[in-house]
């Protein structure tokens, strides 16, 4: 038989995880901007509303509004495929983080997770890869060389830093026994945050997580100072809306990826000591998890400008001959110490 | 020869293996970008908000009027003739009986034009007038849509009769008068 709830559950779980995910990104762009002027000692954007709060509904008006061009000598079908590819794939990573400890209507159990897959961790892995596609259909589809010589960079780019992000995931896996997302997170009640035991790990995996993201210092895919804009240079209107989208939203679910893998996800320090009644407990350990997700999304705009593009060769030296041999010593050392020490 | 004490010396040394983490540096970087965040932020929100601007400030021209209201120029065309940027342009004409409310001499400027796009605001047609009749002043010239917009003629250089309509230039001749 059909678990009818169960459907209906999932059903409202990813329509909300849709929505906050498109708010979120919507308003990291105000946060974007507003941050970068505050860094930059200006106030930004402030007529949109109080404090210019609408300024991302009006940026959002402003890209369905635009003229949708197609190049003529472009690929129609791959031209509309990658972006959508794109944003598919930043929408899809959702399903698998926990996002906060399960509400209870009665005995009627409410996950707050879409899918606790048992190899959490490699549906994440893959569906993060498939979003390199998307890069690179549109860069190529558009036939312009500065497209094509961003969509090169990045899919380079993906590949060689997805190396290192998952030796950084193997070493936590080896830690916790399991691929499961919500185990791990599991595991590290209380203060076991993994960052303390695998603090390489976390900044292997930070940095990855930049370089994924394509965002600076790894900005290179997209450098507007050298190839104008990189792989989105001939899409306009909400196709070009849906690449910087998908891009906030990678920003947003790496953002929560890295707080469930090295900060305790939904858990802090004495959630489960105060004794509170499940529900709230619920309430309290989602806003735990937007909390940490909040901070890294401002770690990584505060990254963004502070630090200069990398050269590309520094770019492929610090993968390949960096972090790859950094992360496999990580994993080594985490196996040596889980064998002959624990 | 050394001109000043500020120069520094280049070096081309490698780094050391602290500095070849860069996270350091990285870090360091960050803490700088972190403070600015609380610094006194150097926006001016135009229109609601102005700089302070110096009595002195050469901004958009005026047509000044007597205490009776009536007109000072006599379209004797010296300020177009100082003007280095030919912005002005106008025509004279004789006062007929009756007008002497309006002007002051007994010739006076029909037409009166200056090119805001030519105009480079130097104050020399302030200078050169010998009736006292054009000033600029602190006010800035606002942006428009189209070019022969930014031709102003009379009606937008002339001040008002009513004492709201005037536009004050005391401080101006004063601080004018102290540095000549
Ligand atoms: S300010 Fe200078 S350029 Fe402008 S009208 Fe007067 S004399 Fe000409
Ligand atoms: S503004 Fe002054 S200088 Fe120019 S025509 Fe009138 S009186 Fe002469």
């Amino acid at each position: 038989m059909i678990d009818w709830w169960l459907i209906l559950d999932k059903v409202i779980l990813i329509v909300v995880i849709f929505v906050v995910s498109l708010a979120i990104a919507a308003y990291s762009t105000y946060g974007e901007r507003k941050i970068a002027a505050v860094i930059q000692d200006r106030i930004g954007p402030d007529r949109a509303g109080p404090w210019g709060i609408l300024q991302p509904l009006a940026d959002g008006g402003k890209f369905f509004l635009k003229e949708d061009i197609t190049p003529k000598d472009a690929d129609k079908f791959l031209f509309i495929l990658g972006p959508s590819l794109f944003i598919l794939t930043a929408l899809m990573t959702s399903a698998i983080i926990p996002w906060g400890k399960s509400f209870y209507f009665g005995d009627h159990e409410f996950s707050l997770q879409v899918a606790n897959l048992n190899v959490g961790i490699l549906y994440l892995l893959a569906v993060v890869s498939i979003g390199g596609y998307g890069i690179m259909i549109g860069g190529w589809a558009s036939n312009n060389k500065f497209a094509l010589l961003g969509a090169l960079r990045a899919s380079s780019q993906m590949i060689s830093y997805e190396v290192p992000m998952g030796m950084a995931i193997i070493s936590i896996i080896l830690m916790s026994n399991s691929l499961n997302l919500r185990e791990i997170v599991d595991m590290q009640q209380g203060f076991h945050w993994n960052v303390f035991y695998q603090p390489l790990g976390f900044l292997i995996f930070l940095i990855c997580a930049f370089a994924e993201c394509n965002r600076a210092p790894f900005d290179l895919p997209e450098s507007e100072s050298e190839l104008i804009g990189g792989y989105h240079t001939e899409y306009s209107s909400m196709k070009l809306g849906f690449f910087l989208f998908a891009e906030y939203i990678n920003m947003f679910i790496s953002s929560a990826i890295i707080s469930c893998l090295f900060f305790g996800g939904y858990h802090f320090p004495g959630l489960d000591s105060l004794n509170m009644s499940p529900n709230i407990a619920a309430i309290v350990s989602i806003c735990v998890l937007f909390g940490k997700i909040f901070f890294f999304i401002f770690f990584f705009m505060w990254v963004r400008w502070t630090l200069p593009r990398f050269r590309y060769d520094q770019l492929m030296r610090l993968g390949w001959k960096v972090l790859i041999p950094l992360s496999i010593f990580n994993v080594l050392a985490t196996g040596a110490w889980l064998t002959f020490v624990k | 020869m050394q001109l000043t004490n500020r120069s520094k010396v280049a070096s081309v040394k490698t780094l050391n293996w602290v500095e070849q983490l860069y996270l350091p540096a990285i870090i360091k970087g960050m803490i700088i970008t972190f403070s600015h965040i609380f610094r006194k932020k150097a926006t001016v929100r135009y229109p609601e908000q102005k700089r302070p601007i110096a009595n002195i400030y050469r901004g958009l021209h005026v047509l000044k009027r007597d205490e009776e209201g009536r007109e000072n120029c006599t379209a004797c065309g010296l300020c177009a003739v100082a003007c280095p940027a030919e912005a002005i342009t106008m025509e004279a004409a004789e006062r007929k009986k009756g007008e002497e409310h309006l002007y002051r001499e007994e010739k006076y400027a029909a037409m009166y034009e200056i090119n805001m796009l030519r105009c480079i605001f130097c104050g020399l047609c302030e200078e050169a007038c010998p009736k006292d009749a054009i000033y600029l002043t602190d006010r800035i010239l606002p942006s428009n849509y189209a070019r022969n917009r930014f031709i102003y003629g009379k009606d937008l250089l002339v001040e008002g009769t009513t004492p709201e309509t005037r536009i004050d230039i005391s401080g101006r001749k004063k601080d004018y008068e102290m540095n000549v």
